[in-house]
């Protein structure tokens, strides 16, 4: 193990093991809620009920039921009836069978069993049977025999397309994706602007403006939904997108203001001076050499925007009209889904990654920028 | 209209509006308001750069002030009025507040949510950064802690209903319990402790937040302080005790403070798993049930929110004061 190899801070490797055991286990217990979601969306109905999802990739028992075909036949013992269970074509091997219902694994593979009124039933491993009626008259229908199979494990998209093609979801990803574009491009660009003049500019109450927008960023936004909402329906806009892309840029605001003016005080200040010296104006210097600059600190922030107002469940329920055409996921989910699916697991699961995937996809592409937004952020 | 197709064009004016904002009142300040030309050359040049500042920042002061100054004001004004708002009550819908039984669940239990989930996210932030600091695959250990950062609160819910669910056939915690031939309970209806089952699922997204931070302070810390204690004979829980953790106590307390106001403003998980019922209401999920219903009683329960963030929020504008001047 590679652990202490530079001999900084006590270098005892059974404090290493240790170490690496316990990170092991803080990994798993963090892994296993998101497997499970994972595993289950792609399983149907029936594995989900019948086995937990950590046994998903291990062959599952269940017992099944058939009606047999084909004509009773006289023989020496009374009526009987042959044939094999998996039909003509399947295959499979028998771990128990039986001739009732309420006891469909009574008898093991090989033997014969005994039902009621005399009849008797036999059964091989491969899925032969013989049912055997002792009956002076042919039974007037066939029998239901039961049997008890191993089945190999099955994993499906048949989840995700039940979800995306015939529930409303592809709707709702699409307004999803339609709250979430302008209400993180928007505040960057106004972020930006007024970053750059509480981070470079010299003018009365510079301070107090920072210091009000470090209060503003922790302003419940629950106080904004009542009284915002009169105001949209007051100039017209009511509950649209127009609403909820103006509360996400205001909300976003003071996140952006803070994290872009922490990084741009940062910039060299020899690189500002000397632009201005040859004659750049404020606006010059920010859009040619301030902005590009300030790229890493941008992505951060877009990423935060990003993963906010995708993931966001309070703003949308708010700003945007409650009929089904305007849901985003997290309503689409929160408020239909987990009432009128409550039951069905396979679907919530597929369901839930389809709304995870892409902040995951961000996430795990961006993190760099987003590790970086953080410290920026809160570390000084 | 398609929404997305609306959203790109609002994507595309709003980008081209605000560039443009930014230009022309530029380009107006610049040439016709105080051009830089004639006698009054250099006192034009010295006004324009005095309004400037107010151009660049107008866009953003003008959305503060509507969408989070404004609220504070008139949420409270709101809460002074009757459910219709056509009736001035006073301070009617705080009364009544305190006099509900369900209202006094949701301070209590807000109250356990702030005290578990900022110390339970940080301490495990902190065990995961100093357990990963050294490790060969830490940086894959962290992403994987990190990760439900990403994933929505609602989506965070529905994945813990999983590990909950009654059913051993679903639910993990079940499945054990089974095993060792326990009786199923819904942890979600346990009284009291069903709370402490929801936090657990604003931990598990926190903690990859508080590890990412405090990680980082960790490596900063200045490597002679800690050679020093290793001359000195400190075993490695005093040098992280005595050395480590007083050097980084500043950033603990951010973390804590900003998931401490991360806890109030969440109301999605309790709104999901339980819908506030079996005793496990939190005032945001709280003000949800009056959202629509009775705006006053509402914006009341914003403004409890707002007083109770309001400690912290004085705190981060003295730390903001300091670090400008």
């Amino acid at each position: 193990m590679a652990t202490n190899d530079d001999g900084i801070a006590g270098a005892k490797s059974s404090l290493s093991l240790v170490t690496n055991v316990s990170v092991v286990l803080l990994v798993i217990l963090w892994l296993v809620p998101t497997v499970g979601l994972l595993v289950s969306s792609f399983r149907d109905r029936d594995a989900i009920s019948n086995s937990g999802w950590w046994n998903a990739p291990f062959a599952t028992e269940q017992n099944f039921a058939v009606g047999t075909e084909g004509d009773f036949s006289r023989g020496p013992d009374g009526w009987v009836l042959t044939g094999n269970v998996f039909g003509d074509t399947g295959s499979g091997t028998i771990t128990a069978f039986g001739g009732q219902r309420a006891d469909p694994t009574a008898f093991e593979p090989g033997t014969t069993g005994e039902l009621v009124r005399g009849r008797t039933l036999a059964m091989e491993a491969n899925g032969d049977f013989r049912y055997v009626d002792p009956g002076d008259e042919a039974p007037g229908r066939n029998p239901s025999i039961y049997f008890a199979t191993s089945v190999p494990p099955t994993f499906s998209t048949d989840n995700y397309e039940t979800i995306l093609y015939s529930n409303g979801m592809d709707t709702a990803f699409i307004n999803t994706l339609t709250v979430t574009i302008p209400a993180t491009i928007i505040p960057i660009l106004i972020g930006a602007f007024a970053a750059y003049a509480l981070a470079w500019m010299d003018f009365p109450f510079r301070g107090t403006i920072i210091a009000i927008v470090v209060g503003l960023l922790v302003v419940p936004l629950q106080l904004a939904l009542v009284p915002m909402l009169t105001f949209h329906n007051q100039i017209g806009i009511g509950q649209s997108f127009y609403g909820i892309w103006f509360a996400h840029t205001g909300f976003g605001l003071p996140l952006a203001i803070y994290l872009l003016r922490n990084y741009m005080v940062g910039l060299p200040r020899d690189i500002i001076e000397s632009a201005k010296v040859d004659g750049a104006t404020d606006f010059q210097v920010f859009t040619k050499i301030v902005l590009p600059l300030s790229f890493p600190a941008l992505a951060s922030f877009a990423i935060f925007q990003f993963l906010w107002t995708w993931n966001d469940l309070l703003v949308a329920k708010v700003f945007l009209p409650s009929n089904s055409d305007s849901w985003v996921m997290t309503v689409k989910i929160a408020d239909d889904l987990l009432g009128s699916r409550g039951g069905d697991w396979g679907i919530l699961a597929a369901a839930a990654f389809v709304s995870i995937a892409v902040p995951l996809i961000v996430f795990f592409t961006m993190q760099r920028y987003l590790v970086r937004g953080l410290l920026a952020g809160s570390v000084k | 209209m398609s929404p997305l197709l609306q959203g790109i064009l609002t994507v595309i004016i709003g980008v081209g509006g605000c560039i443009g904002y930014f230009w022309t009142s530029n380009y107006v300040l610049d040439k016709v308001l105080f051009p830089a030309r004639g006698p009054d050359a250099g006192r034009n040049i010295n006004r324009a750069n005095a309004i400037r500042p107010w151009l660049f920042l107008f866009p953003a002061l003008a959305a503060l002030t509507l969408y989070l100054v404004y609220p504070v004001f008139g949420s409270f004004y709101r809460s002074l009025f009757n459910r219709s708002g056509d009736e001035f009550v006073a301070l009617g819908n705080y009364t009544a507040l305190m006099a509900d039984s369900e209202f006094r669940t949701a301070l209590f239990n807000n109250f356990l949510w702030v005290l578990f989930v900022p110390a339970a996210a940080t301490f495990l932030g902190l065990l995961v950064a100093q357990l990963t600091d050294r490790l060969s695959w830490g940086n894959i250990a962290k992403s994987i802690i990190f990760m439900p950062m990403a994933i929505s609160f609602v989506g965070a819910s529905l994945i813990w209903k999983f590990v909950y669910a009654v059913d051993p056939e679903i639910g993990i915690i079940h499945a054990l319990r089974d095993t060792v031939g326990m009786s199923p309970i819904d942890p979600l209806q346990v009284g009291f402790w069903n709370n402490f089952f929801l936090m657990v699922i604003l931990v598990w997204i926190q903690t990859g937040f508080a590890m990412v931070i405090l990680s980082a302070a960790l490596r900063g810390i200045p490597e002679e302080t800690i050679e020093a204690a290793i001359i000195d004979g400190a075993s490695p829980i005093q040098i992280f005790f005595r050395i480590k953790i007083p050097q980084i106590v500043g950033t603990i307390v951010v973390v804590w403070t900003t998931i401490t106001i991360l806890v109030l403003k969440v109301f999605d998980i309790v709104y999901t798993m339980t819908g506030g019922n079996f005793g496990t209401q939190i005032l945001p999920s709280y003000m949800m049930e009056y959202m629509f219903r009775d705006d006053g009683r509402a914006t009341a329960v914003a403004f409890v929110i707002m007083i109770i963030v309001l400690p912290v929020m004085t705190w981060n504008i003295v730390q903001a004061r300091k670090e400008v001047r």
